[in-house]
Parts: structure tokens; sequence; C-alpha cells
């Protein structure tokens, strides 16, 4: 490993401009000619529209359009659609209803964007916005999953009865009920996965300039993957044809997964761009990106886990329903499907696994991933249950994991995932050793003496990241191929720029991918800069969710690398005149092996790009371009321990340590990885203590501000004490597992058994916000 | 409309803005220093943190009429030319960013916070102070261990200079 190289330590290159200022998101463009737009949204949760009128605020000062749904229709603008196909058990495909990016008739959530004004000042665009007049007829609303599958309940899309989406299953019903009766013991909860708002620090924003003379389209926009952004806008929203459309996500403050979507604002700016001849910006308050970014989670499970005589699991039987919102979100359908389900093994050899999905429209928000995407809820329900089981048993909850860790791979799961390196008594053993797990009990008496309650608690995580091979997915619904792309760029002078169809917005592309480049040729990572989120300038490429821009963004990197390194081999060998198979690349060096014949790295490229004495029929220049298909998804796992201090008097919870041990196969910039499983542990912990998504029986959002949604805070966490172990990845060329997500996915259930242990319950609701905890502790005592 | 006149990294300017302009948004739309955020609409994240005559204000919570005759220093002001400001540097050097959004009006918060306690800080009353200024990237383990760590550089210049100046 060099300075600058792989597993190496690096400071980031892209700090230097957010640490001065000089970061540029989409609400720091400016486009001459640039006016400003606000959308009004339904203040009902469920509504027929029955007359707008747009007159006054067409009069008001500055207003340069009120524009309407009707007229977006009018010129041909599509639905918005869910990309991930899933059928019913019954064969029947899943009831899509329609999404109009203004709604038309109808509006199905509180926050359905309905009109959209443009006025010269934001101030003007809000003062207008508030004369539009709008006439409702109040329909009645439905919040709650469980609730709108009823009969009865209201009725949101007249394309799926009873709101039901679709009833999906997977794994082997009869086996798992065979298991189950004959089991000698069965644990049996109810869990239910609260539902969360994703919260990037940069609210979701949108710029959209139509150029006449061009009769061309650019549009900046907060987005994890701009290119599917540009494929799904011109192939299903008819804004524009691809080549006539650039999309740009510039730095982008955050994601989470909830940047990933393409939302009705960017379609709607890029149309009201054309039809009012002015570039049309949007920037979303807080409270609306509340109202409409996509929401996580928000699932209520049924489990049966069924044990033999030696507490082996023989059996897991889960039933689901999970609330997808008012419409059906671009990636919402796998979110409780193949991204969870297929998760149901965990880290345990179980013979039989059975799991129903039932998704439910509401009259909330729309559903999507958010960090984790479905992993997090199947970890949740999997480490609540072996916890409560292993009370049941009368085992250690170390002990009852160990017994059902899967120890030999490859392991097929009954449920698709074919898990390929893994070592879960390693992460165990690790994270017990740091948390001190074998002093706890002494700990616990000390807090007792000062009328405290400790608890301990673990979770051993697994997830699938680099979603996988395009081909599969494909047969299993999904829209689009999951591959990656990269283009390596030498320039004549040596210097190097990567394109990649990963899209950076906080994971360090800018550093760790130049990372790579310094340890395959010796470059320093100065000399290499990484292009990303520009249609214009990167080929397609698939962006940055599901922790996947190492695993596949990387490799593509590394493909192209190898095509680049033959042909500067095969340069340097005619140069030299030496046999090609001779020559290697080291420390910026192109060298006869065993010689102290060698050429500086630039010659090489100058050579390359003067073509004075290139090898017979040899194309001149440096350039070279890899798509990357994985041929599997990736395995992370690991252990996380959190312990917690209670105080009986106020129900406050002190998290006193949390441990995080983690195999991420091989690693590239360990301070980075760090960074994403800190950043992806506080998130888990905000869920499990502190937020919660609530919508109140009619439908208002009560949680729409960080007035009233609780973020975690800095004063709310410890330093947390985090490792990894490595078992490499073999399904790619860099042994790569990714780490973006890992954190969100294995702390929820490690503090909640933790709370279940200290307070001497089976369950708590989270988030275990104080007043949660201090009734629980009264409702025991009474 | 209102004539606003204040020195902003050291430097006089002018403007007229509309009475309800916020002081944040007279420094990113009429002097175009984007540096400074905006994160949410309530105060509570403090992306938009400046230092308005020495003292850390967000600056969402200030209408711009009512900062004009301030000396006001925001992110872009903060560096000595080239050279980083301490904290700064101990952002970069312990990742005490991520995405960078949020990333402004902590090192402004942070520089004050550090101004404040010239007794040195510890981990409690780092995490306490930053009730203040939302990240949802980095958990706060980095920004903790960069804010203590520039505490640290900084107390040791000042002493320094304290030894030059005796």
């Amino acid at each position: 490993m060099g300075i600058e190289g792989v597993g190496a330590r690096v400071a980031r290159k892209e700090d230097k401009r957010f640490i001065t200022g000089g970061g540029r998101y989409v609400d720091d463009m400016a486009v001459p000619g640039m006016k400003h737009a606000v959308f009004v949204r339904s203040p009902h949760a469920h509504a027929e529209i029955k007359k707008i009128d747009v007159k006054k605020a067409q009069a008001m000062p500055g207003v340069i359009g009120v524009l309407t749904g009707k007229e977006l229709k009018a010129d041909g603008i599509g639905n918005l659609i869910c990309g991930w196909m899933i059928h019913s058990k019954d064969g029947s495909p899943m009831k899509m209803g329609a999404w109009s990016p203004l709604a038309v008739d109808k509006v199905r959530y509180v926050g359905d964007a309905v009109v959209i004004v443009v006025a010269d000042t934001k101030g003007q665009a809000r003062d207008a916005a508030e004369a539009v007049e709008i006439t409702y007829k109040e329909l009645k609303a439905v919040v709650d999953a469980t609730k709108a599958i009823q009969p009865g309940a209201p009725q949101i899309h007249a394309e799926s009865d009873n709101n039901l989406i679709f009833d999906w299953e997977i794994g082997d019903a009869k086996a798992t009920d065979a298991a189950i009766k004959a089991a000698a013991h069965v644990t049996r909860m109810k869990i239910v996965n609260n539902r969360l708002v994703p919260n990037a620090m940069e609210p979701r924003a949108a710029l959209g300039h139509y150029d006449k003379a061009e009769d061309h389209y650019t549009c900046w926009t907060t987005s994890q993957n701009p290119h599917v952004a540009r494929l799904v806008m011109s192939a299903f929203y008819n804004v524009a044809p691809e080549n006539k459309l650039r999309v740009i996500a510039p730095d982008v403050g955050g994601g989470f997964g909830s940047k990933i979507y393409i939302y009705p604002e960017e379609i709607v700016c890029l149309w009201a761009s054309k039809k009012t001849g002015v570039p049309v910006k949007w920037v979303a308050d807080r409270t609306e990106s509340f109202l409409s970014d996509a929401h996580g989670r928000d699932h209520v499970s049924t489990v049966e886990m069924a044990f033999d005589r030696d507490n082996r699991i023989i059996g897991l039987k889960v039933d689901t329903i999970a609330n997808l919102g008012a419409y059906m979100s671009l990636f919402s359908s796998c979110v409780p499907t193949y991204l969870y389900a297929t998760l149901l093994s965990g880290q345990y050899d179980i013979p039989a696994i059975h799991a129903n999905v039932r998704t439910v429209y509401t009259n909330t928000a729309p559903v999507d991933a958010y960090r984790g995407a479905g992993r997090p809820e199947a970890t949740y329900l999997l480490e609540r249950t072996m916890e409560t089981a292993a009370r049941e048993l009368g085992v250690s909850p170390a002990e009852l994991r160990r017994r059902n860790f899967i120890k030999s791979f490859p392991h097929q799961t009954p449920v698709i995932m074919n898990y390929d390196a893994g070592d879960y008594n390693a992460s165990l053993d690790a994270a017990m050793k740091a948390a001190d797990y074998a002093g706890f009990t002494k700990r616990r008496a000390d807090a007792g003496k000062q009328g405290k309650l400790r608890g301990i608690g673990m979770s051993c995580y697994i997830e699938a990241c680099g979603i996988a091979p395009s081909a599969a997915v494909g047969s299993l619904g999904a829209g689009v191929g999951l591959w990656e792309s990269a283009e390596v760029r030498v320039n004549a002078v040596g210097t190097i720029e990567v394109l990649t169809g990963s899209h950076s917005h906080g994971q360090g592309h800018e550093t760790t991918f130049a990372q790579l480049v310094n340890q395959r040729l010796g470059v320093p990572i100065d000399s290499v800069s990484i292009v990303h989120g520009d249609t214009d300038k990167v080929q397609m490429g698939m962006g940055t969710y599901g922790s996947r821009s190492g695993a596949v963004g990387m490799s593509a990197v590394s493909k192209a690398l190898d095509k680049v390194e033959a042909k500067a081999k095969k340069i340097a060998a005619h140069l030299l005149e030496a046999d090609e198979g001779d020559i290697v690349i080291e420390n910026g060096e192109v060298k006869v092996a065993g010689t102290d014949k060698s050429l500086p790295w630039f010659q090489v490229a100058l050579a390359a790009y003067t073509a004075h004495n290139l090898p017979a029929g040899m194309e001149p220049g440096l350039k070279e371009t890899a798509f990357y298909d994985p041929a599997n998804f990736t395995f992370p796992a690991g252990c996380y321990i959190c312990e917690v201090e209670i105080d009986p008097e106020t129900g406050v919870t002190e998290i006193v340590q949390f441990v995080a041990a983690d195999d991420f196969g091989n690693i590239i910039n360990p301070m980075i990885v760090e960074g994403q499983v800190h950043g992806g542990i506080a998130q888990g912990v905000g869920q499990a203590l502190l937020e919660g998504a609530h919508y109140d029986g009619g439908g208002q959002l009560l949680t729409a501000s960080y007035m009233d949604y609780t973020m975690p805070r800095a004063g709310d966490l410890p330093s947390f004490k985090v490792s990894t172990s490595n078992t490499p990845c073999p399904s790619n060329p860099l042994g790569i597992k990714g780490c973006g997500e890992a954190g969100a996915i294995g702390s929820p259930p490690a503090v909640i058994n933790a709370i279940t242990d200290a307070l001497g319950i089976v369950d708590i609701a989270m988030p275990a916000s104080p007043s949660t905890v201090w009734s629980a502790i009264r409702a025991k005592k009474h | 409309m209102s004539d606003v006149s204040l020195t902003v990294n050291g430097k006089r300017v002018s403007g007229s803005a509309e009475d309800r302009t916020l002081l944040v948004h007279f420094l990113r739309e009429h002097l175009g220093l984007t540096g400074t955020h905006v994160g949410c609409d309530t105060s509570q994240c403090g992306a938009c943190v400046v230092h308005v005559d020495g003292r850390a204000v967000k600056s969402c919570s200030m209408l711009a009429i009512q900062a004009s005759g301030s000396t006001v220093v925001t992110i872009e002001g903060l560096a000595n030319g080239a050279d980083l400001h301490p904290v700064q540097a101990a952002f970069k050097e312990h990742h005490g960013l991520q995405c960078g959004f949020c990333t402004p009006g902590m090192i402004m918060t942070a520089t004050d916070m550090i101004a404040r306690h010239p007794e040195g800080l510890d981990e409690p009353t780092v995490r306490a102070e930053l009730e203040g200024n939302i990240c949802r990237c980095t958990g706060y383990h980095n920004i903790v261990k960069a804010i203590l760590a520039a505490s640290e550089t900084m107390s040791k210049g000042a002493k320094g200079k304290a030894k030059q100046a005796a």
C-alpha cells in the first residue's frame, strides 16, 4: 500500500471546496434570466379537485406564470411510474395508480403538488401561491396500512381494490408450516418498523432551463443518479428526448435514498421553463421536504421463528404489510420484496422460510428506499426475534446466534440469495471484546446502585449490496440494468480523468476512486480528477445507492484501467524494444522488469497522443471505457452491540457505548469507511430512539419540521467504537462489499434489544422516546 | 425596500433589499456568498451560521436590515488567504464532513465555540454546544474530534504567541 493507494487513510480531495464555502449545490446555481418557482400543494390528505382559479395569482406583482396539471397533460407530459414490476402470487401485475406530476382531478396526500407559480422572486412566487384558489371536495382519508386494506376503507386509486397494490410471497410455505408444527419451540412476535423521513441536510431542488434556440433542456437537480433521471424523464415522462436533455447533479448535500427518485418538481420545472420562456428554479423548504420527499420503512409484520430441541432454527414465517403511501415511487415495489424478504435468512442457516408481503396505498407521502431499504426492516425483524427467542429459551443471545450461524460458503438460502463469503463469528467475537461484554454484569450492578437501569443488546446483520447481475434483477422485475460504467482518460501529459456513472453526495469518490488509480499506475492522486454527475460529460451510468459505488462503480474503473494498462504496456514495449510480457507499471514508471530500462508514465501517454512511434496498426490515444456488470450481490455483515443506561425517573435513555464490528471485504480508505459507519449508526440510533413520522387520522403530517421531528443531535450520541474484519468479496475484482448502509441496518435492533434488556420487557415501540420508555416502566410496575 | 450596508469578510458592501429579506438570503443572493446554506425553516439546523460582530448567529433568524452596520464573517472569509483556519484544517484532517452541506455552519459554530472557551474544550461540552447544528452524514463523531483537535491547536498557537510577545 502506497501513501495514497488502496487501504491508505487519505484526507479527502473534495474537502477544500466544502470547508471554504466553495461547494456548488443546486441552490447555488444561477442562470441569466432565472426566475423562482413555488408549488401550491394540497392541504388535504384526500380530496377531489373541483375548480382551480389562477386569475388572482396571475395578476400579482412579479408573476410570470401560474400553471396547472391540465395544461401539463395537454402538453403530453406523462405520469410518474414505478420502475420495478412485481406480480402478486396469483400472477396479476401490481396495481399502479396514476400519478400526475401536477394533480388534475384528485389529491391523495398532504403535499401533493397541484399548481406551479413562477415569479421574479421567491417571495413573490410565495405570495402568488397563496392567491391561487382551489376548490376541493374533501374525502375520507386513511393513513394506516393495516386499516387501508380493510373492507370499506377509503378507495385511493381506481386501479386498486381495497388499496392493495400486490400480495406477494417468497419461499416454501408448506415446508415452513411443517417446520413450525414440528418445532420444540416457536417464538412469535409482532414487529413494527416505524416510518422515517430521510432528511438529507440539503433540501431537494431543481433548476430547469429550456434553450429555445437549440430546442434543448438542462436540468440541475439534487440527484443520486442523473443518468437515470434523464432516462426516466425522456422515456416515460415525455419531457424531451435524451439527446435534448442534459441532467446535472452537482454537489449534492446528502441523499440516503431520497434523491434516487425522479419527483414531480424537476419534471414540472423543465416543462414550466419552456412554457414561460425563463429558467425556473425551485428549492424545497424543509417542511416541503418533510411533506413530499419519499419516506422510509413503515412495515407491520408478524413473525414465527421455529426451533428444534438443540435451539437450531428450523423455520421462519413472516407476514408483512408495507405502507407505500399515496403513489408508487420509482423503486417502491422492490424495497419490501427483493430488498427485504430475500434477506430474511440473516446470518443464519435456516432450512425453510416463507414470507408474504402485502403493499398498500394510504393517504401519506410516497414511501421508497431509505438508507438500507428493506434490509433494515429484515434485520430488525430477525434480530428482535432472535433476542426474544434467546430469552425464552434461556440461552445467551450470543450463544443462540453462534449456534445458528452459517459457517461455510458459498451458502444458498431458501430466499434467492447465495452468500459468497463471510465470517460471522469473527465479527461477533470482535464486537463482544470491544464492548467488554464479560464485564457487563458488573457494570449493570454498579448502575443499579446509582438508581439507573442498564441493558445490553446485540444485532448480527447481513445486507446485500451492489444489486446485480442485470439479467437476474431484470428477471425479478427491474426496469433497469444495475451495472456501472467508467471511462479512464489519460491526457497527453499523463494526468488522468476518470469519468464515472457513480455519483458522490458525501461518499468521497473524488478521493477513493483516485486512490485506486494511484494503486494501479502510481500517479499521485492530485493528478487524477474524478468526473461525475453530468450526463453531457459522463457516459451512461446508474448512479449511487445501495452501497454500490465501490463494489460496482470502482470495479468498472478497474476494468477500464486494465485496458489502459494493456495499451500502455504495448506502447512501452515498442518504445523500449522489450517484450510486452516483461513490462510492469510501478510508481509512475513503465519499466522492463529486471532491467534498469524504464519510461516515466507521462512519456508513454505523450507517445500515445503524438503517435509518431506506435506499434504498427495501433490507434492513437490512451482512453478506455468499461461497463461492469457484477456476477452477484455482495454481502457485508457484522455485529453491533449497544449498551444503554436508563433513568427510570425520566425515561431518558443514554447510549453509554456503541460498538460496530463490520466485514466490508477490502477497504479503499478506512477513514472514509469509518465515517460511513458513524453516519449510518447515527441514523439507526435516530430510528430507535428519536425519529418517527406521524400522521394524524386525517392525514396531516404532525412531524413536518425540525421542531417536531427529532433529528439526532451531537448530544444524543456517544463516540462510536468501530472496527472491521475482512473476508474479501469473491464476486468483484476489488474484493469490496460496500459500507454505506450497514450502520443504519445493524443498529436499531441493537438499541431496542438493549432497552428491553434494561427494562426487562419483551418489546417497546420505536422511537423509544423518553415518554415511551417512561410509560413502559410505569406499565410494568402496575 | 431598504438600504443595507455592512462589512462582509473585510469588505464594505451595500445593497437594496426587500424588508423581509433575511440576512442569509442577502448574503447568498445579493452578495453571491453561497457558502452559507439554508437547511430548514425553523432555525434548527445551523447550516446558515455566520459571525455577526464577532458572535455566531443563525443568519436565517435575522433580517438583512437588522444586520446593517454590522461586521459579518462568512465561511468564505474564514481562511487567511491560502492558509486554512485551524478549524477548517481540522475538519479536513479528521474527516469531519461528508456531503459538506452543514459544514460551513458547523465550522462557524466551532470557531465561535473555541473562542468562547479559552480554557479548552472537552467532549461533553462540544456535544452540548453543537445542539444548534444538525449533521445527517457524520454521526458527529469526527466533527467532535475535529473541534477538539482545533481547540488544542489554537490554544497551543495562542500560548506560542503569548510567549513570543513576552
